[in-house]
């Protein structure tokens, strides 16, 4: 038996591959969609896993330091060392910033940590790890920045040494590498004015500045411009099966919250970004009705144009079954086309994103069935039509 | 003139008052009143009349799309209709028993002349190859042979035409209806096509029922069927030879 849809399409063909090309640039956006919040949960994923942590320590009643913030002092980790199943543990510190860039701003986010600690960068693309104590910086490529070039962060400048990749906030934003210290004093510390004004208030304070005991005003005012606080505290354990183990001993002895991988990729990508795969997920529901309607249409479009064929065709006695295979196979052949674009579109620009795109393989097969699904629910209509038509039209 | 349902020859047409009536109660409207007609096998029968007489609908019912009210009607030796009775597969009469060639040609755009032939058979459930066999077949006694591979859209208006004439024997249908063959032809092509329509009634004992408003074929019919207010009446026709 002749595919009487096959023929159509072979007749039309530049009709399908248009129309098909239309549709498939639609399905390479819901693609893309897809992309974008498999990206997301990828980036909070590699987040965890270059940290090199198996355990979070943070500040009690915080889920933070991605996802909360959280202040905890730098002198924690000393006492988490002391515990059993410790075996590597090391303060670090997160903050947002733009960062200008030979005239253009770019959003990132500044990583305090200690060199050859968790925290570090597992691997560099070029350039070397920091061995200086201040000044000096690792960047993502994706902040735009090259080896030697200089980064200003608040009050000073670092130079660039190494670059790293792939090494993104649960956000996006590319990250900055600087030591501890740097971080602290960039994170905690107050601008010369506020410094200056606190100076003036503790010395006008008579409770502090005591004629009588020398050293105290000086001593508070120290304390006033030094900064103790990290955001948190990466811990290596011994034997990853220990984590939460180790965990609940932290929680427990320390009054610190602690979170295993498993807890903080819970906090990652079930909470920090649930609105925003509920957003993506919105636009994925809209774009597969409006794909679904547009399918509709066209298919609906085309049957009216083949009225008098399909009543011919029903008057020399061709199954309803077949004109409705016919319509259906056409509905799927454009869906087809559509998926083929769309995908080989999604491909070609999911690079140019700013934002990591994660185009899967198993994303890809499901947008194929439900693009198949949907276009065999959108030829109803077509069909509904066709099986319709009277016989008798050939004839009148 | 007569008016009285002869037993038809094989493969022919009976039909013993047919009635067809539209609507009901206040608003129903009588197409048909009483229409018998006798076709034999190998004849081709003219039906003529005015618009609105019921031509169109004694075609529908002849062509098994719409049912009469009442009456009964024989096509190729099996009753099709008989007072409320009808066979069960009205789809599978058509595409077997009766043969269809329309005012337009209606050929498949996306089929080529070879496969709009072959359908009739595939749908049958004949091969593929011997589908195309008895197309080619067809096409060469048509005369068509050489355009089996062009697109409907490349053919002339007559070429278009004894396509559908193909078509409609594709399947060797005992019956065939002609809704104004020839309408859109010159008088040499029109005279043509009622030539190839008397030759293949004549070589497959075909019933044809030409249905015409043509002044240039009326005179071609031996015997014409007149239909007025929805009542047939037989007259005699010229007979004219059309070789």
């Amino acid at each position: 038996m002749i595919s009487l849809a096959g023929r159509d399409i072979l007749h039309s063909w530049q009709k399908f591959v248009l129309t098909g090309m239309g549709l498939g640039l639609l399905i390479g956006v819901t693609l893309t969609m897809a992309g974008v919040y498999r990206g997301m949960v990828d980036d909070a994923k590699a987040l965890l896993s270059n940290s090199g942590a198996d355990v979070w320590v943070v500040q009690k009643d915080t889920q933070g330091p991605y996802a909360e913030p959280s202040t905890i002092k730098d002198d924690v980790v000393r006492s988490l060392l002391g515990m059993p199943g410790v075996m590597r543990a090391a303060n670090v510190t997160y903050f947002t910033m733009q960062i200008s860039h030979r005239g253009y701003d770019t959003r990132a986010m500044v990583v305090g940590m200690e060199s050859g600690q968790p925290g570090e960068p597992s691997h560099l693309i070029a350039g070397r790890y920091l061995t200086r104590s201040h000044y000096e910086a690792i960047a993502d490529v994706k902040t735009g920045f090259a080896i030697g070039d200089r980064i200003g962060i608040r009050r000073h400048e670092y130079t660039v040494v190494g670059l790293t990749q792939r090494m993104v906030s649960s956000g996006g934003d590319p990250m900055v590498f600087i030591a501890i210290k740097d971080a602290q004093d960039a994170q905690f510390l107050k601008d010369n004015d506020a410094i200056l004004n606190d100076r003036v208030r503790t010395a006008n304070n008579p409770a502090i500045n005591r004629p009588a005991v020398p050293g105290v005003l000086e001593a508070v005012q120290a304390t006033q411009t030094s900064s103790h606080n990290v955001n948190a505290v990466l811990v290596q354990v011994e034997g990853t099966s220990k984590s939460e183990q180790v965990a609940q001993s932290i929680r427990r002895w320390k009054h610190l919250e602690a979170f295993t991988r498993k807890g903080m990729e819970e906090i990652l990508v079930v909470k920090l970004i649930a609105t925003s795969a509920k957003q993506i997920g919105m636009f994925l529901v809209i774009l597969a009705i409006v794909s679904a309607a547009i399918v509709a249409f066209i298919i609906y479009t085309m049957t009216l144009g083949k009225i008098r064929e399909i009543a011919v065709l029903k008057l020399i006695g061709t199954r309803n079954g077949t004109i409705a295979w016919m319509i259906l196979q056409q509905a799927m052949g454009l869906g087809f086309i559509g998926f083929i674009v769309g995908k080989i579109a999604a491909t070609f620009w999911a690079p140019v994103f700013p934002k990591f795109v994660l185009l899967e393989p198993g994303d890809a097969v499901t947008g194929f069935i439900v693009t198949l699904l949907i276009c065999a629910l959108a030829s109803t209509l077509a069909i509904r039509v066709a099986l319709a038509v009277d016989p008798g039209e050939a004839i009148s | 003139m007569t008016n009285t349902p002869q037993t038809p020859r094989a493969g022919g047409i009976m039909i013993e008052g047919l009635r067809k009536v539209y609507g009901q109660g206040d608003m129903a409207f009588e197409a048909l009143k009483n229409v018998n007609m006798t076709v034999a096998g190998g004849e081709v029968v003219g039906l003529v009349g005015p618009s609105g007489s019921g031509k169109s609908t004694l075609l529908k019912c002849l062509g098994a799309i719409i049912e009469p009210t009442a009456g009964k009607m024989t096509l190729g030796g099996d009753v099709i209709y008989d007072h409320g009775w009808k066979i069960p597969d009205l789809r599978t009469l058509r595409r077997d028993r009766i043969g269809f060639i329309f005012q337009a040609p209606y050929l498949i755009p996306f089929l080529d002349v070879t496969d709009n032939v072959a359908l009739l058979p595939m749908l049958a459930g004949v091969g593929n190859l011997k589908s195309r066999e008895r197309a080619l077949e067809l096409l060469k006694a048509l005369d068509v042979a050489h355009r089996a591979k062009a697109e409907p859209s490349q053919l002339s208006g007559g070429e278009q035409q004894r396509v559908s004439i193909a078509r409609a024997l594709a399947n060797r249908p005992p019956v065939i209806l002609a809704d104004e063959p020839t309408a859109p032809l010159d008088s040499e092509r029109a005279l043509g096509v009622m030539h190839i329509l008397n030759q293949m009634a004549k070589q497959s004992q075909t019933a044809i029922i030409v249905v015409t408003h043509d002044e240039k074929i009326i005179p071609t019919f031996k015997r014409i069927y007149q239909i007025r207010d929805g009542e047939t009446i037989e007259v005699k026709g010229e007979g004219r030879s059309v070789d």
